[in-house]
Formats: C-alpha cells, sequence, structure tokens
C-alpha cells in the first residue's frame, strides 16, 4: 500500500485555496439526499455535524454521553491560538505555522499545519459571533495571552475554561440543527463498529446505553471524532469515558493507524494519592513562571516536613540541570526529569505500590520576593483548586507535583482531505494524527478540533459525497450490517458469560501500569518488549477472569467499561509496537537509547523522518508498517535544545 | 474511616425503588465521593453483584454529568462544587450518607443515581444560541463589547448544566438554567437580533418540560457548584415581560 497524503502542489500559502476551488460541490436540492453520520460531539464532532446541517445534508450525531454538551473537549483550560496579531507583536499565519512545525518536533505535515494556522483566524470570528465569551480589554476589544512554546501572545481565552465555552458554542450551533430538523442527535449511544463495503464506509453499528439496543446506522459517509486515547494508561486527565474503541474498530476494519506511540505527558499534575485514584486533574503549567522545582538530596529526607529542609538538603534540579531555562523548560524535559529523580527513590508524598510519585513546586521564594497577594492574584484559582482536592494549602506547603498523560497525538491516519485510507470515512480532532506531530504545543487542541469540524471537513466531505453520487441501495439489511451488528452481540454476551473473579478496573489499572512504566515519559527496547509480552498475557486473562454482572438490558455500565477495556487491551500493544518501532527520540516519545551526551532527546532525521502507519492483521498477529515521507520545503530540520 | 450509605437503588426507569444500605470501611480521607463509589462498585462488582449506577465522567467539576443528593442537599455540603470534586475529608468517620438522584418530574430517574436530564437539551434547542452560520462571522474585533457585560455575560455561561438548581428547588424549576443561557445571550451584541424570541421560546419549552415555576427560595444558588447568581432569573424575567409587550404573537 503506498500513502499518498494528497496534498496540492505548488506554493503553500494558496494551496488550501486552490484545493477548495477544485473540489466538487453538491447541489443545495440534492444535499438531504445524504446521510452524514457523526460520532462524537467534542469541539471537532459538534462542528462539523453544526456545519454539515446547515449546508442541508442529513446528519445524524451520536455521543456516549447524556449530552452532547458534555464531550471532554470542556475541560481544556488554557486558550485557543489563532494569528490575529491583535497584539502588533510580530505574529503571522507563517509564525504560527512555523511555531507548530517545530513545536511538532518535524513529525507533522507541512501542508496540514499551514492550512491550521490560515484557519485559525476564521474560528476566532465564528466563535465570538456564536457568543462565546472571550476575555476582553478595557476598550472591548480581545484579550490575548502568550503560552509555551511561542514568543508572541496570540491565545484568545475565557478565564480558565476556554474548552468548555468554546464547546457550548458548538454545541448551541448544533441544537439548532436539531431544532431545524437537518441533524439527528443519538445522545447515551456508542460506536461498537463501523461497517465497510466494497472498501467504502457505509454505517456504523451501535449500543443505545440506556436500553441496550444494537442498532445500524446507514450512511453515505462517516465521520469519526472520538477523540483520544490517553485513557489506555487508566490514570490520565481525560474523562472517565474517553476511549479508543471507535478509532479502533475502524482500525481493524482496514483504517490505518497512525503514531500511536505519540503521547503528550503533562509535567504539573495533582499526584496520586492511593490506588483507589480515579483519574488525575491537571493544574496550569503557568504554576511554573514562580514555583521553584525539588526533591531533597536524599531519599532519607523523603518523608520529613519540607519545610524543615534547609537549602543545602534540597536539590533543584531543573534549574542545576537547564541553567538558561531552568524550572521553565518544555514539558517533556520536565515531565522525564521529575520521573528520573522519583526513579532514584527521592520522591516526594504518599507511597502508592512501594514509591513516591511526586516532587515538590516551592512557591515560598516567591511569596517572599512579590508577596503572597501578588501570588494569590496570579495563581489563586490554581491554588483553591490544589486545595480543594489535596486539603493542603500550597501558600504554607510546596505544592506536589506529577507529570500525567494528557493528549495524545497519533491517531487515524488521514489525508489532507481528512479521510483515511478507507474511503468515505473521515477522522476529525484528536482522533486523527494530522497537525501536531510528535508533540501539540500549549492552545493549539481546540484550534485543531474547530479547524477541523467547521472549515475544513464539510467541503472534503461535500467533495467526496459529489464524487459517489447518491442513490445507493444499501440500506440496513445488507449482509455486512446483519454480521456486525451479529458480532457486536456476540461479544457483549461473551463478556457476560464469562462471570469470573476480578471486577473491569482491575484490568484496566493492571494494563495502565505496564503502559506508564513501560511506554510512558521513557521507553527502552527491552521495557517495550517485556510489555509486548505481558499484555497479551492480561488480556488472555481478562477473557477468561473479568466479572461483568447483569445482563444486556438497560443501564449497565459494567458492562460499558468492559468493552472499553477490551478495546484497550489490544490496543496497548498496538502503541509499544510503535514505540518499538521508532529507534529515535522525538516530541512526547523518548527513546533512552537515542539521547545526546547530555541525556536530551536525539532525533534521528535519516531512519524516522516519517509517519508510521500501522494496517491490522489479526488480534494475535503483528500489524504491517506503512511508512509516509514527510518532506520539509518551508522549515528547516533543527535539533531543539534547552541548556 | 468507615462510611454507612443510604443508596437510592433502582434497576429501571419503570422499576420500584428502595433504600440499600452499604458499610464502606478503608474510606481514605483524600478520595473523592465517586472515587469512594468506585471502590464500593469494585467490590460489588467482584462478588457479581450490579453496581452503583451515577453519570459522571471528566471528574473535574466541569462537564456536569455527574450529580445526586447528599443527605438531602445537591452536590453535598461543600460549597461552589460537584460531587465529584468533594472529598471523603468533608466527612468524619463513621458518618452515614443517603445518597438519591436528583428528583424532579422533568427529570425521570433511569437507574439508581442516574436521571435523564434531556429536558435541558430541549430548552438549549428552543433558542439557547446565536443564528449564526458557518463562514458568514464578521471580523472579531468589529464589534467591541464593553467588559462589565463580557464579564457578566461570562458568569452566566459558566453554567454547567448539571441540574443541581433544579434539584434544590422546591418547584423542581429550570429557571436558573434557563436565565443563565437567556442572560449570556442577551448581554452580548451578538445576542440581540433574536432576544425576545428567545426568552419567549426558552420559557415556552422549560414549562412544556414540565419544570415548576420560581417562588424566590435561592435554594438553586445555593447549590449551583458554579456560583451562578439568582439575579439572572430576575434579568430574565424582565426580557420575557418586555418580549411579551413587544410581541406580535
Amino acid at each position: 500500500m503506498t500513502l499518498d497524503g494528497k496534498c496540492p502542489s505548488g506554493p503553500i500559502e494558496t494551496a488550501w485555496d486552490r484545493h477548495r476551488f477544485n473540489m466538487k460541490l453538491v447541489n443545495p436540492a440534492n444535499r438531504r439526499k445524504y446521510n452524514v453520520l457523526v460520532v462524537g460531539t467534542g469541539l471537532a464532532g459538534a462542528a462539523c455535524a453544526a456545519t454539515m446541517g446547515e449546508l442541508g445534508f442529513n446528519v445524524h450525531a451520536f455521543c456516549y454521553q447524556d449530552s452532547a454538551r458534555r464531550a471532554h473537549s470542556i475541560a481544556a483550560q488554557g486558550g485557543i491560538n489563532a494569528a490575529k496579531n491583535y497584539q502588533n507583536d510580530g505574529d503571522s499565519i507563517h509564525r504560527l505555522f512555523y511555531d507548530t512545525v517545530k513545536g511538532g518536533d518535524y513529525r507533522s505535515r507541512e501542508r496540514n499545519v499551514h492550512r491550521l494556522a490560515e484557519i485559525s483566524v476564521n474560528i476566532i470570528d465564528q466563535a465570538v459571533a456564536q457568543g462565546v465569551p472571550f476575555a476582553r480589554e478595557y476598550g472591548g476589544l480581545l484579550d490575548n495571552r502568550s503560552f509555551g512554546g511561542a514568543q508572541v501572545a496570540r491565545t484568545f481565552y475565557a478565564r480558565g475554561q476556554t474548552g468548555q465555552q468554546l464547546l457550548l458554542g458548538a454545541y448551541s450551533a448544533l441544537s439548532r440543527q436539531v431544532q431545524a430538523g437537518t441533524v439527528k442527535l443519538h445522545t447515551r449511544t456508542e460506536m461498537l463498529d463501523l461497517v465497510v463495503i466494497d472498501g467504502r464506509a457505509r454505517g456504523i453499528i451501535t449500543r443505545n446505553l440506556a436500553t441496550g439496543e444494537l442498532e445500524s446506522w446507514v450512511g453515505d459517509a462517516v465521520v469519526l471524532a472520538t477523540g483520544g486515547y490517553g485513557n489506555v494508561f487508566f490514570l490520565s486527565t481525560n474523562a472517565m469515558g474517553c476511549n479508543v474503541t471507535a478509532t479502533y474498530k475502524a482500525y481493524k476494519k482496514g483504517a490505518l493507524f497512525a503514531n500511536p506511540c505519540y503521547t503528550q505527558i503533562h509535567p504539573t499534575c495533582i499526584p496520586v494519592s492511593g490506588g483507589y485514584q480515579s483519574k488525575l486533574t491537571l493544574m496550569s503549567e503557568s504554576l511554573r513562571n514562580d514555583g521553584r522545582v525539588w526533591v531533597p538530596k536524599s531519599a532519607a529526607d523523603a518523608t520529613r516536613d519540607p519545610n524543615s529542609l534547609s537549602e543545602d538538603q534540597r536539590d533543584y534540579y531543573l534549574e542545576r540541570r537547564y541553567p538558561s531555562f531552568g524550572n521553565l523548560v518544555p514539558r517533556d524535559v520536565a515531565s522525564r526529569n521529575a520521573k528520573n529523580v522519583c526513579d532514584e527513590g527521592r520522591g516526594v508524598g504518599h507511597e502508592v505500590d512501594g514509591q513516591r510519585r511526586a516532587v515538590y513546586l516551592d512557591f515560598r521564594d516567591a511569596i517572599k520576593r512579590v508577596g503572597k497577594s501578588t501570588i494569590e492574584a496570579r495563581y489563586g484559582n490554581l491554588f483553591h483548586m490544589y486545595t480543594k482536592i489535596t486539603g493542603e494549602n500550597p501558600y504554607e506547603t510546596p505544592m506536589r507535583i506529577y507529570p500525567a498523560i494528557h493528549y495524545t497525538m497519533g491517531g487515524l491516519w488521514v489525508d489532507y482531505n481528512l479521510m483515511s485510507n478507507i474511503e468515505g470515512l473521515f477522522v476529525l480532532g484528536e482522533a486523527n494524527f494530522s497537525d501536531h506531530g510528535a508533540n501539540r504545543l500549549g492552545a493549539s487542541a481546540l484550534m485543531q478540533g474547530l479547524a477541523d469540524g467547521y472549515f475544513v471537513a464539510p467541503p472534503t466531505i461535500s467533495d467526496y459525497l459529489a464524487r459517489v453520487g447518491w442513490g445507493s441501495q444499501i440500506n440496513a439489511e445488507h449482509e455486512a450490517f446483519k454480521v456486525a451488528k451479529g458480532e457486536a452481540n456476540d461479544r457483549i454476551q461473551k463478556l457476560l458469560n464469562i462471570k469470573g473473579k476480578r471486577a473491569v478496573d482491575s484490568f484496566h489499572r493492571e494494563l495502565g501500569n505496564v503502559m506508564w512504566d513501560k511506554c510512558g515519559m521513557s521507553r527502552t527496547k527491552e521495557g517495550l518488549e517485556e510489555a509486548l509480552k505481558r499484555i497479551p498475557q492480561i488480556r488472555a486473562e481478562f477473557w477468561e477472569n473479568v466479572n461483568v454482572p447483569g445482563d444486556n438490558k438497560g443501564v449497565n455500565q459494567s458492562l460499558e467499561r468492559a468493552g472499553r477495556v477490551a478495546d484497550f487491551l489490544e490496543f496497548g500493544e498496538l502503541m509499544c509496537l510503535d514505540a518499538l518501532e521508532r529507534a529515535e527520540s522525538c516530541g512526547g516519545h523518548f527513546r533512552e537509547e537515542s539521547q545526546t551526551e547530555d541525556g536530551e532527546a536525539l532525533r534521528d532525521d535519516d531512519n524516522y523522518c516519517h509517519t508510521a502507519a500501522w494496517e491490522f492483521k489479526g488480534v494475535d498477529t503483528t500489524p504491517t508498517l506503512h511508512k509516509e515521507a514527510l518532506n520539509f520545503e518551508y522549515v528547516k530540520l533543527t535539533q531543539r535544545s534547552y541548556k | 474511616m468507615k462510611i454507612t450509605l443510604n443508596v437510592w437503588r433502582q434497576s429501571g426507569p419503570d422499576a420500584a425503588g428502595s433504600f440499600v444500605k452499604y458499610e464502606v470501611d478503608g474510606v481514605n480521607a483524600d478520595m473523592s465521593m465517586l472515587e469512594m463509589l468506585d471502590v464500593l462498585n469494585d467490590r460489588l462488582e467482584s462478588k457479581g453483584e450490579q453496581p452503583i449506577a451515577f453519570d459522571h465522567d471528566c471528574r473535574e467539576g466541569i462537564c456536569g454529568a455527574c450529580g445526586f443528593m447528599i443527605n438531602g442537599v445537591a452536590h453535598g455540603p461543600e460549597k461552589e462544587i460537584t460531587v465529584c470534586q468533594t472529598h471523603m475529608r468533608s466527612f468524619k468517620d463513621g458518618d452515614e450518607l443517603t445518597l438519591e438522584p436528583w428528583r424532579a418530574m422533568a427529570f425521570p430517574v433511569m437507574r439508581d443515581l442516574m436521571v435523564d436530564r434531556s429536558a435541558f437539551d430541549r430548552i438549549i434547542q428552543a433558542g439557547g444560541y446565536v443564528s449564526v452560520r458557518t463562514g458568514s462571522a464578521p471580523e472579531a474585533n468589529a464589534t467591541p463589547v464593553i467588559k462589565d457585560n463580557a464579564d457578566l455575560a461570562f458568569e452566566a455561561a459558566a453554567c454547567i448544566g448539571c441540574g443541581a438548581c433544579v434539584a434544590a428547588c422546591p418547584n423542581a424549576a429550570a429557571m436558573l438554567f434557563t436565565s443563565a443561557k437567556v442572560s449570556h445571550l442577551g448581554l452580548l451584541p451578538q445576542g440581540q437580533p433574536e432576544r425576545d424570541k428567545r426568552a419567549l421560546d426558552m420559557v415556552a419549552q422549560m414549562d412544556k418540560e414540565g419544570f415548576g415555576h420560581c417562588t424566590n427560595h435561592g435554594e438553586c444558588e445555593a447549590v449551583c457548584p458554579k456560583g451562578i447568581s439568582v439575579n439572572f432569573i430576575a434579568r430574565m424575567n424582565r426580557d420575557l415581560l418586555s418580549a411579551t409587550l413587544r410581541s406580535t404573537r
């Protein structure tokens, strides 16, 4: 299989405009003859469903939550980037493009990223027109803040709830179309399989989470906007329900999965406090502007009151190792160093599974320097959140922080049109792999989700529909739908009939521990090979010893989780395989074998300047690797350094 | 800690429910309320018993999925917080807690602590938006917005749609929820063209769903995890009155 990204050639600045002009259109009177199925109602899915509905297509939108307003886009705090240059500080589309390619450690497609930067300005216009209450200056115009990985202030924000406000904007647009009758919304509905007929995506199988009913949906195009797979680690900053099932099922039906090993770790999360922990909470990394990161020099001091340790008993390890960037090194560097000091036994805080996994983030010196009121003005809401969760007062006791998984750059492979290698299957937002390379910059996830949903996918899906035409004879009685529905039902019955001794979550935790240990912040050949042996064993035990109580009639949350965990138990293996295959370090993927003399990530552009896209060959069979070479015409490849 | 729970168990929308008592020992003060329920559910599941069903997702207090009554108070004893952010250190060893679902005609119980809040979605569908097509938006800075209005609009827009306001209200009114959206959009220039129609349509839908009327108890504001003010209800009433007077319907 040759992977063709189908990127338009010629000057990059006009590529998207020229491409759009060359696309086919569907006559307004014919649009209602097409069914478009959109799975997921986060920023990308809600925006796409609303826009396709406005155009007059017949849209069905699906989400597992009880309302389309609850998708995990809602939890994004910081903001959304756009190259508006309202601050007159030298920003431009080209600069946003450049920063994003560089920030992604040169593992993304230049032309996709340039389009994203172009569209960023339209997103802000659209959101403001919808009534999104962005922060404003006293003159009534929009305010901006700066963010990591950029030297300009281009981030638009709505206090610490930018994701919520943008999602509610997209949800309102979606609600308008529901009222207009162009979009049928199916909440508490989970996609269990993709139906492919003659090489084209023709529908999905869903389970109604309220009644247990399995249903077939026929579509002329299927859009997956189902988010990332961070929950493969069990503990992550993702919502509890986030899962890989939709994209993984598409993978099993032939869609290629690209760069699954690219995961992003956020350095400033509240650490695990016990074995019961269900999820991790992220705090804005702006805290590192004033907090100093340290651990005791001696492991023997790990349990002592931090305030009782003198200066020479403390190791400010980031300031020591990276004198010029200090506590403000990038996310991946800060995270790996925290892991290293904890692995040395110098971690602090609660002991969980025999190890203390936390480091101090200390505001003592900052409070001494600028006063408590200034610190309160800068970080009051974050300190409040920390106190709510830990019961400690960070004005007096240093915060304890530890890195956590919070975003996945990998996803289903798509071409420039956001269509996967399966015709008619479009993949949007975090679910695809396309724009962030090996590392995503802060405030860029919201930008990509909305760019894909509002502006990229609607014309490319229209173009696809215009080319394939309407009037297909396929309906839900087609053999392929019957088979897929039968398989989904068989799997549910199989899960319900095991009636073993262990709860679903115990398997998920076990998988998560292996993934975090062997395929987390740093990875080695030996560790990954070990994980590749261990995961099939956990999977085998799951299918023999899990206990899923109840039946398939009505609400059964154990059954929902069991299905998702079963998919994670296969997907984890694919991630480890991809991480093993990529023997270089890049972005969020750090291979210990590939580092500079002083321990920094070392890319290998000669051998790995490509996208790795995997083709499913069977559950216990090694998938086939396909490579899409990455060509950089506009940005020069360089090695990152923060010394 | 050891906690005794009286949990409302109901196997389906049409089934009769009852309170079931559970003793949960080994509760850690750093656990959230939902993590304590996870621990209990894990024990139930391992024994092949049905775990307690409850809605939850982000567990950061922003998605609005979670919520139930703890000893008769929506989202429990702590102020401006959802149940997912309520930690067990808010309770004492030996405490007895009664957990029950939101009680409101417009929120039918689906199972255990889980209710159907789709009525909220239908209220938004009736008019909780600005009618602007994708791609037809003017340049964002072409319309300045008075900062105070923008900030106030944000405070209204912070609603997470959890339904605690309805559950706390003796009349099971959805006034705080509806007024937050009417006020958010009504305070912004972008929301003006549809301001009258929005107030009329959303209130009509609210009534149709079977929510009660506001009689100024203020219980909604007291339990709102986002601290949304009852002043927005007054604002909506003003909008509704002027819209009714101007209406040609």
